[in-house]
């Protein structure tokens, strides 16, 4: 018998856990950011070192927060747009505890040390066995589902949730070839300048197609449903969905500028990032004219605000991005506070922002509401994030550009005019303006855990969600 | 794996690159349509999906296409400039090696006036010049203020060099061949020789030269087991040996810390310092043969202090 209603099981598991993973990961975060300041915070207890607690921050935050949010308005998005409920639903259900089984063992092994050492990608061979198992489950279900679709046209999000998947599958198998010492230890495939290469790759990539293709998927359904508009351009979807993941393979080479890579990758990987401003700018301006005739919205509705800051912050930092991939720009920026404060840019304020949003419109949806338990929350959420966001980047700007200059300067006698220690020095008034922007958005984040409890709690378990029989042209 | 060496991958390289711009170039041409007129609407796309989603098709942006087709001509242009396409040097001839070589250079001819005159000199007069002083400061600042600290006093691990004790001796010469060089002070652990029982008789009779608080009776026991296993390189008085690095046991300085269990620890485990060589540290720098003749100076400066 065919299903009638669609699975939202599932999708209730990753949404919660998005709110839970967000708050320890950003907790991590700040916990970090004290402790560039007092770096004896911890007591100098190993598990709670800076190295040791800096890959549970980036595994969380990327990973734990970001993937649960994928695999949750992906599998969401997916059937709602195919009209038709999960294929292989018991595998759905493995990719929720597969997934989070390998966040619980990043959450063990990380803080004890264990570590593949390559960055984004530090998690040893077992986990990474795990992960290749959920990751091609999660495709068979994702895929499958698109297969028994009763929609003619496949809708533009689940373009580029098929293009995150497939790419993510491609990069982890190829980044992660490690030959295993014994079973807590083992060693990359590559060596030298191909292994920095190799990981830079999947690195600027992880980026590309985990952080910025999967959340243009996601921004495409909600940002289209909170504002009730068409989407501005289905022809400048076609093609800055094909250009941004063709360009974006290049790019990875300008995380090695003025390295041993050779010259010409070097150039390529400066290019291709040039290359890249337009197809991502394509994402935002197609997200942005889709509120056109709805732009009063905006000044009800914090949810719409979260979405079209979340698009501000991406158009931002994908202009940034390929200048700090300029070799003479590189050269300053290298190594320094900018290149945290770009990351962070893209992840708080593209990212979290839009993550945060989808989440306000989807999360009631799962609990038979109309709207999340207090609006007014998601009101004060949006200006505490926003506020703790340009905190952030402001500081390390102006960290970077200052930490950059000051290496560089030097005497009328060839010697360095400031020591490591100086500079260092002159960091800690933007490093404790950072934390405040961190511990600002974190408390957003308590605030919507909140408003997520009292909405789940007043709500009732939607496992009812009716599919239309009559099929959309 | 395999290094690519082969004539067939600079080949490769660059019609990939070339055919990914150009074909970049051809998509967006096939996709641009014409602009809309004033006050013509766009088209609303047949299809819907999930209730309410729906597609305008207004055409490409006219700004966005000029930016996109900008970087694509800012990309030809630097690839014919730069190198890029797999071993075509462009036409700049540039290279990141070239550049630097270049710098370092400029700075040689720059800045060797300013050191020239302080190579002529030795060390100890190099070391009474203020200006030389300053400029060993900053390059103290630079490359030793790490581990010895900004007003080299050192740190647990890592020696005073202010306080005229040396582990290798204080001569200019001694420093100049500690800095260029570096050391590796190594200390065996003699934890598995001596055991628990002989080991801490061995710290108190370590203890107990230099007068510190000891336990007479576990010193006494431990004076054989010095002779026997630590006066090779400390010396039978415990007044260490330069030659090898082999610390003074008998003064009040201690690197590792002069508690019985820090020297327990030391006795047991064995301690290995490393000073890294200045010479490949400075690398192909400017100047490098001034820059350690100064540092050399600033460095026994410090000691000549009183």
């Amino acid at each position: 018998m065919e299903a009638t209603t669609y699975n939202y099981k599932v999708v209730r598991q990753f949404a919660i856990m998005t709110v839970v993973w967000g708050i320890v990961g950003m907790l991590v975060g700040v916990i970090l950011a004290a402790q560039l300041i007092w770096p004896d915070l911890t007591f100098g207890i190993e598990w709670l070192s800076y190295g040791r607690l800096r890959p549970l921050h980036t595994n969380a935050v990327i990973f734990a927060f970001g993937g649960s949010a994928m695999f949750a308005v992906s599998y969401y998005i997916v059937q709602r747009t195919c009209q038709v409920r999960l294929w292989a639903e018991k595998l759905a259900a493995f990719t929720f505890w597969g997934w989070t089984s390998v966040i619980v063992l990043a959450a063990i092994t990380l803080p004890l040390g264990y570590t593949s050492s390559k960055e984004y990608a530090e998690l040893e061979w077992p986990i990474d066995l795990l992960i290749t198992v959920v990751w091609v489950s999660y495709a068979l279900v994702f895929f499958g589902t698109i297969i028994k679709r009763k929609t003619k046209h496949i809708y533009v999000s689940n373009w580029f949730f098929g293009a995150y998947i497939l790419v993510i599958a491609i990069l982890h198998l190829v980044n992660s070839a490690e030959l295993p010492v014994t079973f807590t230890k083992s060693y990359s495939a590559y060596a030298g300048v191909q292994d920095a290469m190799v990981q830079w790759w999947y690195g600027h990539n992880a980026v590309g197609f985990f952080l910025t293709t999967a959340f243009l998927g996601m921004m495409y359904y909600f940002i289209p449903k909170q504002a009730g508009r068409p989407i501005y351009s289905y022809r400048l979807s076609v093609v800055h969905f094909w250009s941004l993941n063709f360009i974006y393979m290049w790019a990875g080479p300008h995380h090695l500028q003025y390295t041993a890579l050779p010259d010409w990758a070097q150039s390529l990987g400066m290019v291709f990032s040039l290359m890249l401003l337009a197809p991502s700018w394509g994402g935002m301006m197609n997200g942005i004219m889709t509120l056109s005739g709805a732009w009063h919205k905006l000044r009800t509705d914090p949810i719409l605000k979260f979405m079209v800051t979340a698009l501000s912050f991406y158009g931002m930092s994908t202009f940034e991005g390929p200048m700090m991939s300029i070799k003479t720009v590189n050269a300053l920026s290298h190594y320094t506070e900018w290149t945290i404060g770009h990351v962070h840019s893209g992840a708080l304020g593209w990212v979290a922002m839009i993550t945060i949003g989808s989440m306000y419109y989807l999360i009631p949806r799962l609990f038979g509401r109309e709207s999340m338990f207090s609006t007014k929350l998601i009101e004060w959420h949006f200006w505490l994030s926003t506020i703790g966001v340009v905190l952030y980047i402001a500081s390390m700007w102006i960290a970077g550009v200052a930490q950059g200059l000051m290496w560089r300067a030097a005497n009328a006698d060839g010697t360095l005019t400031y020591s490591f220690a100086q500079v260092l020095n002159t960091m800690y008034p933007f490093y404790g303006i950072r934390l405040a922007g961190g511990a600002l958005f974190f408390s957003g984040m308590l605030m919507m855990a909140w408003n997520v409890w009292q909405t789940t709690r007043q709500g009732r378990v939607v496992n009812d969600a009716p599919i239309p029989q009559a099929v959309q042209a | 794996m395999s290094d690519f060496t082969h004539g067939f991958w600079p080949i490769y390289i660059s019609v990939i690159t070339l055919v990914s711009i150009i074909g970049t170039w051809v998509f967006l041409k096939s996709q641009t349509t014409r602009k809309l007129a004033p006050g013509e609407k766009p088209e609303l796309m047949e299809h819907t999906w999930d209730g309410d989603l729906q597609d305008l098709n207004n055409p490409l942006p006219r700004w966005w296409l000029g930016l996109f087709y900008g970087t694509l001509v800012f990309a030809l242009a630097y690839l014919v400039l730069w190198p890029g396409l797999g071993n075509y040097a462009g036409v700049l001839n540039w290279t990141q090696i070239g550049e630097y070589e270049e710098e370092v250079q400029k700075a040689e001819a720059k800045f060797q006036p300013v050191y020239a005159g302080f190579m002529q000199q030795d060390v100890s007069t190099v070391a009474a010049d203020a200006d030389a002083r300053a400029i060993g400061k900053n390059l103290f600042l630079t490359y030793c203020s790490q581990c010895h600290g900004s007003d080299a006093a050192g740190a647990r691990g890592f020696p005073n060099l202010t306080d005229g004790d040396w582990l290798y001796g204080g001569d200019p010469d001694t420093i100049k061949a500690t800095l260029t060089d570096g050391r590796g002070g190594v200390m065996p652990a003699l934890g598995d020789a001596l055991g628990a029982d002989g080991t801490q008789q061995v710290a108190n009779y370590v203890l107990s030269l230099s007068g510190r608080k000891h336990d007479a009776t576990l010193a006494a026991a431990g004076q054989a087991k010095f002779a026997e296993n630590c006066a090779a390189c400390h010396m039978p008085d415990g007044t260490g040996m330069q030659a090898m690095g082999a610390p003074n046991l008998t003064d009040k300085v201690w690197l590792y810390g002069g508690s019985e269990g820090a020297i327990i620890e030391a006795i047991a485990k064995g301690r290995n310092g490393v000073m890294p060589g200045m010479a490949q540290t400075l690398g192909t720098t400017s100047n490098k043969d001034a820059k350690l003749h100064l540092l050399t100076a600033y460095v026994y400066g410090l000691s000549q202090q009183k």
